[in-house]
């Protein structure tokens, strides 16, 4: 007897515990998605090193690893938090970014229509941020010991100015200028969550940040430091900041730009705005004679629409950060001791 | 931001301080009661508006910061337990029990969930019919009617794998123990807006009458915090003493019917001990008898959980206003957010854990705020 499915059973295509083997399932992963997807001459050589053209003396070099659950969140979703993350990061070095490696960790049981689509994206973060992703690996772990996928990419870059660009130039007088509003990120990433609703729609501030960094810098302007605003948020940066430039800040709290929806959950969750993670602002120290050109031209760009100058450092000030609220009352910024808690009332 | 703008607006609170200032003749002392006030006021630095002469002093207004000691022992030991899923508030998750605290045991496998309201717990439970839920219902009378409304719906959805551990606490016999302590130097309170919005302020008339101080319902704005300040400094020095409503745009001479229903409904009145100042006479909410099937202290059978409270924390003087976080010899030092010794160093709420974070560190030393250095 011959028994026949009028219909095949389809299953949804999933990772397993073989796509992290180094064996044919592998192969296969590499040259259905990552290979064509990533779809350059270093990728598509299939060797474990990308040997790459390289002509400066100098060569920036970092590295980040990504793990953000949901992986997809409104205004960006992992992939491409892991090319933006390090291409901002090389930005902040004042370098162009140029080559990335990625280095997935999946779990076993993740559609592969998922992989596809953060696949997807990364490439088309790389195109928008002009960076090839040109070697990486893949892992496969058991179903329940990870969160789906995790990135860590590495990337390198060359410098676009002989200036350095880090907290040691800082020098008193600079100005203290922020890219745009802030806490998007981590608040958007919060909702969705925690399915908490607000009036208004928010997005991630998800962004890459190396295209107002690069006009920044071929326009001449004097940056003596830059620094993207991760975890920890904007406070967080700056108390760093100050503490390795031995130099004190001074911010004017209304002048700190903030959007109605992040001032209104915040307020409802009795988190402060300024520690809450962005994921596509920097600050930027310029001295005063480059403040108008350096406005003029950040205004001028997606990522910098709503910066504005925040605060100054102070030749007085101890090395901390000083935030002058508009009662004209003074109080100090700290590190917080470990996550933000929501509180009880 | 409506609603909150208008009570930032620095030229009105300028003016509120101006007004303060003029008619300060007398060194006062005032107890703001709610944590929630403390941290506002110590976040915008209204102490700096405030002529020297006038002392604000913290009270017990944080919930996280009077929840006793044993009781977190018991969250910790329900949260270790197999097959629990632990709901709670996020600032409880810090707070040092004996050993240890929800976070680590989270981080050694405890299923521990921040919720954001008491009704997700219960949609927890929902979900998980093969787990026990316990929400960790922390709170004053404002969130014990989340609390009383999470009982009542698991009640009514007849949900056998939810409970909630208690920890409720009732503010106007805290105002009442202070105020008859001999060693009190408060001289006028500035009663808890949110509090009052479910209690209305009948409840403080008696107060006023019995210790002749003035009390002030007061909201959580800098310049609600500046007019209750006003209001209050007014009576002190034309010598009367009443009940004042400064926030009026949510507070209610007789309060919420619905919420104090729903309250008498589920809770009733016991005697509760504050961590830090002690047992203080029908000052808490326990579930009553019809909703005791919900309660985690007797489902769990921890009768084991007996802790006695540590010594070096000074939380009691503190929330008394007999001191003042600078006075504490620890504060900043052994005592910090990453390593809190008691309560109010953990909290966002509690007064430590606010002068720890906004406050300069050069002025530890010489502040102006310290009880000790007026005296």
């Amino acid at each position: 007897m011959n028994i026949q499915c009028p219909l095949p059973i389809k299953t949804e295509e999933i990772i397993k515990l073989g796509h992290g083997s180094g064996g044919e399932m592998t192969q296969r992963l590499l040259t259905n998605y990552i290979q064509p997807i990533f779809n350059n001459s270093w990728v598509a050589q299939a060797d474990d090193s990308a040997t790459l053209p390289w002509a400066a003396d100098q060569l920036v070099f970092t590295t980040d690893s990504f793990v953000i659950s949901p992986l997809f969140f409104p205004g960006g979703n992992i992939g491409e938090l892991a090319v933006y993350g390090t291409v901002n990061d090389l930005a902040m070095a004042g370098a162009e970014p140029k080559f990335l490696s990625c280095s997935l960790i999946l779990e076993e049981g993740l559609p592969l229509k998922t992989l596809k689509r953060v696949l997807l994206s990364m490439a088309s973060a790389a195109k928008t941020t002009g960076v090839s992703l040109v070697t990486g690996d893949t892992k496969v772990v058991e179903r329940g010991k990870g969160d789906g996928i995790y990135i860590n990419t590495s990337g390198v870059g060359v410098l676009l100015s002989n200036q350095p660009t880090d907290a040691r130039q800082i020098q008193t007088g600079d100005l203290i200028l922020l890219s745009g509003d802030v806490g998007r990120h981590g608040i958007s990433v919060m909702a969705c969550r925690e399915g908490l609703e607000f009036e208004s729609s928010l997005t991630s501030d998800c962004a890459p940040l190396n295209g107002a960094v690069a006009k920044l810098l071929r326009a001449g302007v004097e940056i003596h430091c830059l620094r993207d605003l991760t975890r920890g948020g904007l406070a967080t940066a700056l108390v760093e900041l100050a503490e390795s430039s031995c130099r004190g800040f001074v911010l004017e709290e209304s002048s700190i730009p903030l959007s109605e929806t992040v001032r209104g959950a915040c307020e409802i969750l009795g988190l402060d705005p300024l520690y809450v993670a962005n994921e596509g602002r920097f600050v930027a120290f310029v001295p005063e004679r480059f403040s108008n050109l350096a406005i003029s031209i950040l205004r001028n760009t997606e990522v910098g629409a709503s910066c504005e100058y925040i605060g100054r450092v102070d030749g007085e000030a101890r090395p901390q950060v000083i935030l002058r609220n508009n009662l004209g009352c003074e109080c100090l910024l700290q590190r917080l001791p470990g996550e933000q808690l929501p509180r009880i009332c | 931001m409506k609603y909150v703008d208008e009570y930032r607006q620095s030229e009105y609170i300028q003016k509120i301080a101006t007004d303060i200032s003029k008619i300060t003749t007398k060194t006062w002392r005032l107890m703001e009661v709610c944590g929630g006030q403390t941290h506002a006021i110590v976040r915008n630095r209204i102490d700096q508006l405030l002529p020297d002469k006038l002392e604000l002093v913290h009270g017990p207004g944080c919930p996280v910061c009077v929840t006793p000691l044993e009781m977190v022992d018991r969250a910790i030991a329900i949260a270790a337990m197999p097959g629990v899923i632990f709901c709670s508030f996020g600032d409880m998750l810090r707070v040092p029990g004996t050993d240890s605290n929800l976070l680590e045991i989270k981080a050694t496998g405890a299923d521990i969930r921040i919720i954001y309201s008491p009704l997700q717990a219960v949609q927890i439970a929902e979900q998980n019919p093969t787990k026990e839920v316990i929400f960790f219902a922390v709170g004053f009378e404002t969130t014990a009617t989340a609390n009383a409304m999470a009982a009542a719906l698991a009640k009514k959805k007849e949900l056998n794998n939810f409970s909630m551990l208690v920890s409720q606490f009732l503010v106007t016999p805290a105002i009442e123990a202070i105020c008859s302590a001999p060693e009190s130097l408060v001289q006028g309170f500035l009663a808890a807006g949110h509090v009052c919005s479910v209690t209305g302020y009948e409840c403080y008339l008696p107060l006023t009458q019995k210790f002749r101080i003035p009390i002030v319902v007061t909201g959580f704005e800098p310049l609600d915090i500046l007019e209750g300040i006003l209001h209050c400094v007014t009576q002190l020095e034309q010598g009367t003493y009443h009940v004042a409503n400064q926030y009026v745009r949510a507070v209610k001479k007789a309060g919420n019917w619905h919420a104090q229903t729903l309250l008498k409904r589920v809770f009733s009145v016991s005697n509760q001990y504050w961590r830090g100042i002690g047992q203080i006479p029908q000052s808490g909410l326990v579930f009553n008898d019809e909703y005791a099937d919900l309660d985690a202290g007797t489902k769990f059978a921890l009768t084991a959980v007996s802790t006695p409270e540590q010594g070096l924390c000074i939380s009691g003087d503190i929330m008394l206003g007999q001191k003042k976080p600078y006075d504490c010899p620890h504060f900043g030092k052994k005592c910090r957010p990453e390593q809190p010794l008691g309560a109010p160093m953990v909290s966002s709420e509690g007064a430590c854990s606010a002068y720890y974070r906004y406050s300069q560190q050069e002025k530890f030393s010489e502040h102006p705020m310290s009880v000790t250095d007026k005296d």
